[in-house]
């Protein structure tokens, strides 16, 4: 049976608008289940706020699977919350205690502007894979899917990479609001993979200076590491390094010999 | 084809024609494609085509279509295209590649499907569509979609319910992440090369029809409130399904029907919105705050038993009651299908466990899901590689973990069959306007068959529409069509900001999402797993009063000039509204038990869907009328010509 936790207070960041300046507001939860998640909480305060005239609190949310990646939320400065692994959406309240004051922010990073309280713009992150996260693959005419057999390791390397789920957690828990962990992810999925080869280098150069207009630089921190809600490895930033470098000498070589 | 005489309905009723081309059914698909009319590729930039959503079915058109050179402006009310819900498909994608030599073919997913959808689905559809999957994977696999993978390099698959091949296509348990990313990718080259144009956190909110064709659509950007008109020579609606009609859900929180809908009043007939499925396996409802149900995936199946304790208001804890004191349901009621059998007849079997007073849990509503077996067979390595993320995902919600007790169980609503009536080239009865993946009725018949749901969006989007597209504005070319500034656009426009308006302005007492509770318990109770005269009447009757007290009740707090989430769903509940009615309505005239719609009226002495083959073998295509309780109910007469009228059977 489910318990309920009492007498929290909710510190929650409120911005009417990507003009406003913003400030914190108390609003306290006299009794919430702990079977709840996190966003389930909100969803109830914010009935109560419009039992009350007021207007609701604005936070982006979707799947509530933990796979969209649409929810986000910095719960006491972690990006995500305390649980690690763990999107804002799988959080529950189990995870808390009567009594607690959680503060609620929206991602701070410059790349990510707040549009109203809790909800930020990513499409930084939709610009990078524009320029290159993909491979040029048109509709039709693809040869038989078994024809290049992919070792096992490698296609669960590239698998690890692509779980990615695009919140931007990475960025906000960045202390230079850096996009490193989200780029090599998404580099690091189609580079390692034998279709993705063609356009290896290519891809690198452009997303990686494409990330590089959006976002701050990586001074190998960890952090994104750590508030990643699909433990995406710090190794992709290595690899996507690499192929980087590499591509500075390789693309110079292409250009030179047209 | 001959109308039948048996109806309810006084209405007249309009015969539909589906356009299936003529001839065998293996050649029907080759035949169209050799007949249609093409566009030369200097042309195709002179059309500009809208698709609107950006999931599987969405995301392929959008890409495929500006490949092909065509202008594409796509809308999604999700800050990227990356988030539809898609993305969510757990367990797999189906393909009749017969990798593996256990006897899979296309006439054999063609088969399990139509028998999946307890023949219900139109013959011409399902044969492309099972034709198409093999070039699914050939695609996905180009674009880097990073399937399993045997240790040989191959590619690995798995079972799924209602099929006794090998057919499913995984990705671990995020097949739909990984497609959904490859189709986003190849979405996101078009945007990158300026091929497409895209409107995020824009959410349609009406179509316009001029001259008898649709001649575009009606926005409102959900971060200023503007409303906008889009005009184009044909739009795409790949607005996934309307399964949020019952509040708790496994969609994701934005689901909604507003799209079809809102082209539903315009004048596309919408089919079968009584086909609606209940998926078995989600994790029980914990306590009232709980705003969607979690699915876990159906390929769980494959490895884990279900069972519930024999006597009823048992209390031991589950690894303390005998195997004596147990029954495994649906491999005592199904032998040869087992855990396996398909989803309707899994959910309902549920349902009568726990009706019967052997639930499992502290609210007694599930039924367990038990891997013990499976780890002391495999070992807890093998288990935790197949299945890991999903027992993760088990313990962060329900608190257990699965490894230790087994995972509890209850079916939830999931998917829709129904959805906007189209014809084989995928259009609406609105000439120009087509509707791809959920949005629309035409592949699944009254079940859909697990892992099929990915197949149909990406067969759509990237196998199906670049062709018939074509074939319909061919004939336009150099022709010139209604702008934004045309009457019919202007009123839309107007319109839809005194809807958006009359919300705010009702200034009543019960928010949004309360009056969307109150909507889902009548659908859940009375037009859920199994529905009855008797109650079906009664929800008729109820759902006429909430709405109006809806109309006159509705608080919505803030501005319609801001981002205004609680005004947003005020639109989307008030659609729903009118799509509940018209499901009863729908459920309430099919006077037989098939598939997801069980009528218990209509069942045989052991309890299986009774279909009645000689007065409902027929879609129902529901007509506006002003009134989704006056809608009319127009039919297509669905011809089997290759396959048997048969007893579903999965004994």
């Amino acid at each position: 049976m489910s318990n309920h936790l009492t007498n929290l207070t909710l510190k929650i960041w409120r911005q009417s608008g990507p003009n406003d300046k913003g400030a914190f507001e108390s609003y306290p939860i006299a009794s919430i289940s702990d079977e709840a998640s996190f966003l389930e909480m909100l969803d109830v305060l914010n009935e109560q706020l419009i039992d009350q005239g007021r207007e609701a609190i604005v936070f982006d949310h979707d799947c509530r699977e933990g796979i969209c990646g649409t929810c986000s939320l910095m719960i006491d400065g972690q990006a995500h919350g305390p649980q690690r692994g763990t999107a804002t959406c799988q959080l529950h309240m189990r995870k808390f205690q009567s009594g607690q004051e959680i503060v609620i922010e929206p991602w701070r990073a410059t790349a990510f502007p707040i549009i109203k309280d809790l909800m930020v713009d990513r499409a930084a992150f939709d610009r990078i894979v524009e320029a290159g996260g993909f491979i040029t693959a048109p509709t039709g005419g693809a040869p038989d899917a078994n024809l290049i057999p992919i070792a096992k390791p490698v296609a669960d390397a590239s698998m690890d990479a692509a779980e990615c789920i695009g919140c931007g957690a990475c960025v906000a828990a960045c202390p230079n609001g850096a996009a490193n962990l989200f780029t090599s992810a998404k580099v690091s999925h189609l580079n390692l993979l034998p279709q993705g080869q063609a356009e290896r280098w290519s891809r690198v150069e452009a997303m990686v200076e494409t990330m590089d207009e959006h976002f701050g630089s990586c001074t190998n921190h960890g952090e994104c590491e750590a508030a990643c809600p699909k433990n995406i490895s710090l190794d992709f930033i290595a690899m996507m390094n690499k192929d980087y470098r590499k591509a500075k000498f390789k693309n110079r070589k292409l250009i030179a010999q047209i | 084809m001959n109308m039948t005489d048996i109806t309810t309905t006084d209405m007249t009723r309009t015969q539909l024609n589906a356009k299936i081309p003529a001839g065998p059914i293996a050649e029907k698909w080759d035949t169209y494609k050799s007949d249609m009319k093409l566009v030369n590729p200097n042309n195709k930039r002179k059309f500009k085509v809208i698709v609107v959503g950006s999931g599987l079915a969405g995301a392929s058109a959008a890409a495929s279509l500006a490949e092909l050179g065509y202008q594409v402006d796509v809308f999604t009310f999700h800050d990227s295209p990356r988030r539809a819900h898609s993305i969510a498909a757990q367990g797999g994608i189906n393909a009749a590649k017969n990798y593996h030599g256990d006897g899979d073919s296309i006439h054999r997913l063609f088969y399990d499907t139509i028998k999946g959808g307890d023949f219900r689905a139109r013959e011409g559809n399902v044969y492309r569509l099972a034709q198409v999957s093999v070039d699914i994977i050939d695609q996905m696999v180009a674009q880097g979609v990073p399937f399993a993978r045997e240790y040989g390099g191959l590619l690995d698959n798995r079972s799924f319910g209602g099929a006794q091949v090998s057919r499913t296509f995984y990705a671990r348990g995020q097949t739909g992440q990984q497609l959904l990313l490859g189709a986003y990718q190849q979405l996101a080259r078009q945007i990158g090369l300026g091929n497409v144009r895209l409107f995020n956190r824009s959410e349609l909110v009406d179509t316009v029809v001029i001259d008898g064709r649709c001649a575009g659509i009606v926005t409102r950007d959900l971060q200023t409130g503007a409303v906008e008109s889009h005009a184009a020579h044909a739009t795409v609606l790949c607005t996934g399904g309307y399964g949020n009609v019952f509040f708790l859900s496994t969609n994701a929180m934005q689901c909604n029907v507003t799209a079809a809908w809102r082209a539903h009043r315009r004048g596309a007939y919408f089919a079968n919105p009584c086909y609606t499925q209940i998926h078995p396996t989600c994790i029980p409802q914990a306590d009232d705050t709980q705003s969607k149900l979690t699915l876990m995936s159906e390929s769980l199946r494959n490895d884990g038993r279900v069972w519930v304790p024999k006597n009823v208001g048992e209390t031991r804890p589950a690894d303390q009651i005998p195997e004596d004191d147990r029954d495994y349901y649906l491999e005592r009621l199904y032998p040869s299908f087992g855990n396996l059998a398909p989803r309707d007849i899994s959910s309902r079997a549920a349902k009568r466990a726990v009706d019967s007073g052997r639930g499992v849990g502290p609210l007694k509503n599930g039924v367990y899901l038990d891997f013990s077996a499976a780890i002391k067979r495999l070992g807890k390595d093998v288990v935790q590689e197949r299945y890991g993320n999903l027992f993760e995902m088990y313990e962060r919600i329900a608190g257990e973990n699965p490894y230790d007790v087994p995972m509890r169980i209850y079916p939830a609503s999931h998917y829709t069959m129904g959805g906007l009536w189209v014809d084989y080239e995928l259009m609406t009865t609105v000439p120009g306007l087509y509707a791809a993946g959920e949005a629309n009725f035409s592949d699944h018949g009254a079940n859909r068959l697990g892992a099929s749901a990915l197949m149909q969006g990406l067969a759509d989007g990237y196998f199906v529409l670049p062709y018939t597209i074509g074939n319909y504005l061919a004939p336009m070319l150099n022709k010139p069509i209604p702008g934004t500034d045309h009457p019919e656009f202007v009123a839309a426009e107007t319109e839809a900001r005194g809807r958006y308006q009359q919300y705010l302005n009702i200034k009543g007492t019960r928010s949004p999402d309360w009056f969307h509770r109150e909507l889902g318990k009548i659908i859940w109770d009375y037009c859920g797993m199994e529905r009855t005269e008797e109650g079906l009447q009664k929800a008729l009757s109820e759902l006429p009063p909430l709405y109006e007290e809806f109309q006159k009740d509705l608080r919505v707090t803030g501005d319609g000039e801001s981002l205004n989430q609680t005004l947003e769903k005020a639109g989307r509940v008030d659609d729903f509204f009118q799509l509940g009615m018209l499901m009863c309505r729908d459920a309430l005239e099919r006077k037989e038990s098939c598939g997801g719609h069980f009528r218990a009226e209509y069942q045989d002495d052991e309890g299986e869907a009774q279909r009645d083959d000689e007065h409902f073998a027929h879609v129902a295509a529901w007509e506006w009328t002003g009134d989704p309780m006056r809608a009319t109910r127009n039919v297509e007469e669905l011809d089997f010509e290759t396959i048997h009228l048969a007893k579903r059977s999965y004994k």
